[in-house]
């Protein structure tokens, strides 16, 4: 609407200065993303080394895809005012599942593909349809879901499981090869960087559900249920499809994300992405997106999952080796994040500080 | 007496009770014998009360206690509180090292018990000063003692799991001579009769379903909404530090990675099958109450039935969505027109509850 407008009066003569101001999407976009550069750039200058090696910047994304994914997912999830604890549980259904059917049952590697996105369909369809029909509060029926997933796990092999699949292992170890990046070994040798295809494949993830919240109909559905429930209806918006189309979505993006996993690792194992749905919610946090609804961004969500890896990095490097202050630290990190958002917008709501955009950024804050 | 069915029927603990007879009959048909309580002697040399009712009561003490608190968090603050595992392991920490510090004595335990209360209701005010003051989303507030809560458990440990090895201790954990019932059902008992008196002498029960139902009228009424919330934390506070002291009496020793594990998420769908919303408002005790022992039930039968202990979540699962989809408020009107039809009535205007 406002774009709109904005272009009827750029063809007019510009009459005076608009000051514009920041939407709360944007504004807790920029906060996460000035973080996390603020705390890459930190480390790099304290600790240099590693921090300073391209590697360890792509590994970032090489060992986090899959938590990328998911983040997505719930992004979308929590957008629309609900939410979906079950991402985890399928991730290890979906490794599992995989493994087996590629050893035990001879099964090609685009049929494991296959039965990846159909797990996290069938999750998708059942709890989307439980929620958005039947309207269970969603967080009862991922609960179950989580639990179901986490238990057919188990029931389907106790043991861990390491994939033999050939074909499948070729593609596990493909990389992407970086000849121009790198850094040197001790001995002098050039290390060109590594990327992993899932990467690509999560970023491109992110772009589409980028692409999809802010330009089509059912991403503007999203953000006017999750922003007010009661007018999104008068609207005539079809709440109930759109909350099952969002569940869905999440859904595939969890099966996408535990093809992704099992290509990282090549293993199946109950214990896989343990607590990745709480860590999914705190990045999807983290990068700006309120439970309650209505504000968020994915691209938000790609720095908060980075800014929430980068920091048990950096706890490592800092000395701090004991495994309990990296949790401790994400907590406090959540800690940080949760208040800031709570304070700016209460002091939005009363409208003490109003913050303007800066002018090469102004076209793009179309979207409230 | 038919008003009285009726009365159930038309109340939100109709599901609970359902699904606690199906529990029964279910276990009924299978073994006869699965209901028996026999009376044994343990290897203290004293009588005790044996067989699977117990077995369910006993084991679901935790629980039970944890639903109660999440009960009144969940009316009041309209949200969650997944932080309980966390702080149930905090709190049984403190007490560890309390009684390692020195020799256990009676007062020993009790000064100790006061002091992972006290340590639980600052952790429980954490919570709910991010709940009430800066109006955050209470299972995101809860989110950060849940990422870290068990690392402090940890650290309080100094990274190991102590034990305390004491008759006393142990007595709590499970029977105290001459008493045939388990300690820890003793507990529940109590401790429900207290919360039960302070319902019944103090407005706390009103106040916190007119703060969950609509906050604004309730400060315009001149309740204090944020104390009411922030009280309701503390006293979720108390219910894990109880919880956190009878699990770790339990087995003698902490472990912060295992202590009551997922039992946030049973505490919550205690909360659910009891027929409570989870959007706050109104609330019954005794459906949580419930909930927590169908959920104890539903494993107890399940382990009986030698599923694996692993496999047991996903057939709990099954359960408890089948539980909740007969509860959800579309199926009830369907079943409401469903009845009429069939009783041929003229068909009425369903009742928005």
């Amino acid at each position: 609407m406002t774009s709109k407008l904005d272009k009827n009066k750029s063809t007019g003569i510009e009459t005076k200065k608009r000051r514009e101001p920041i939407s709360s999407t944007n504004l807790l976009l920029t906060i996460t993303i000035c973080t996390f550069i603020g705390m890459y750039g930190f480390a790099m200058l304290m600790w240099g080394g590693g921090f300073l090696n391209p590697q360890q910047f792509f590994d970032l994304f090489n060992n986090n895809a899959y938590l990328i994914v998911i983040s997505c997912g719930l992004t979308i999830v929590m957008i629309a005012g609900g939410i979906d604890l079950s991402v985890g549980g399928v991730i290890a259904l979906v490794t599992m599942v995989c493994v087996v059917y590629l050893d035990d049952k001879g099964g090609s590697v685009v049929g494991s593909m296959a039965v990846a996105l159909g797990i996290g369909l069938a999750f998708g369809l059942i709890q989307g349809a439980l929620v958005a029909y039947l309207e269970i509060q969603p967080f009862i029926i991922s609960l179950a879901g989580m639990f179901f997933a986490k238990g057919m796990t188990t029931i389907v092999s106790s043991v861990p499981r390491t994939s033999g699949n050939e074909a499948f292992l070729v593609l596990k170890d493909f990389r992407i090869v970086l000849q121009n990046v790198g850094s040197y070994a001790k001995n002098g040798n050039f290390i060109p960087a590594k990327i992993e295809p899932g990467v690509f494949v999560a970023l491109g993830i992110v772009f589409i559900i980028f692409v999809v919240l802010r330009w089509t109909r059912f991403g503007r559905n999203l953000y006017a249920i999750g922003g007010n429930h009661q007018s999104a209806l008068m609207l005539g918006i079809n709440i109930k499809r759109t909350k099952f189309f969002s569940y869905l979505l999440c859904g595939i993006l969890s099966g996408i994300a535990g093809y992704l996993y099992l290509l990282h690792t090549g293993a199946g194992n109950v214990s896989n992405a343990t607590a990745a749905e709480m860590q999914a919610i705190a990045s999807s946090i983290i990068g700006g997106t309120l439970l309650t609804g209505g504000v968020g961004n994915v691209i938000g969500t790609l720095f908060g999952a980075l800014s929430l890896k980068t920091i048990n990095t950096i706890v490592v490097a800092s000395g701090l080796r004991e495994p309990y202050w990296q949790s401790i630290t994400t907590g406090l990190m959540l800690c940080f994040f949760i208040l800031l958002q709570s304070v700016i917008l209460s002091i939005r709501e009363r409208g003490g500080v109003k913050m303007v955009m800066p002018k090469w950024l102004r076209r793009s804050s179309s979207d409230k | 007496m038919i008003n009285g069915i009726k009365k159930i029927a038309r109340s939100q603990l109709l599901v609970p009770i359902i699904a606690l007879l199906a529990l029964i009959i279910f276990n009924l048909f299978r073994d006869i014998n699965f209901f028996t309580i026999s009376l044994i002697t343990n290897n203290e040399g004293n009588q005790v009360l044996s067989g699977n009712i117990i077995s369910i009561l006993t084991g679901a003490s935790e629980l039970a206690i944890l639903a109660i608190g999440m009960t009144l968090v969940t009316a009041a603050a309209r949200g969650q509180d997944i932080s309980v595992g966390a702080a149930a392991a905090i709190a049984g920490s403190v007490f560890v090292n309390i009684l390692r510090s020195t020799q256990i004595t009676p007062g020993v335990i009790i000064g100790a018990f006061v002091a992972c209360c006290l340590v639980a209701i600052l952790f429980g005010m954490f919570n709910g000063t991010l709940v009430a003051i800066f109006k955050i989303q209470p299972m995101i507030a809860s989110l950060i003692l849940f990422t870290s809560g068990r690392s402090v458990a940890y650290w309080i440990n100094g990274g190991a799991s102590p034990t305390v090895e004491s008759p006393l201790i142990s007595h709590l954990g499970s029977f105290i001579p001459g008493i045939p019932i388990p300690t820890p059902v003793l507990v529940v008992i109590v401790f429900c009769i207290i919360v039960a008196l302070i319902l019944r002498f103090t407005n706390l029960g009103l106040y916190t379903q007119s703060v969950g139902i609509n906050e604004r009228s309730a400060r315009l009424n001149g309740i204090n909404s944020v104390w009411i919330k922030m009280l309701t934390f503390m006293f979720l506070g108390v219910c894990c530090a109880i919880a956190g002291v009878i699990a770790v009496s339990r087995i003698g020793l902490i472990n912060h990675e295992t202590i009551l594990l997922d039992i946030e998420m049973d505490a919550i769908l205690a909360v659910a099958i009891g027929g409570n919303s989870l959007g706050g408002g109104k609330f019954s005790l005794i459906g949580s109450l419930m909930g927590a022992y169908i959920i104890q039930a539903l494993t107890i039968t399940l382990y009986a039935m030698q599923v694996p202990s692993t496999d047991v979540k996903a057939y709990k699962a099954i359960v408890i969505i089948a539980i909740v989809v007969l509860g959800s408020p579309i199926v009830k009107r369907y079943a409401a027109q469903l009845r009429d039809k069939l009783a041929k009535k003229p068909m009425k205007v369903t009742e928005n509850y």
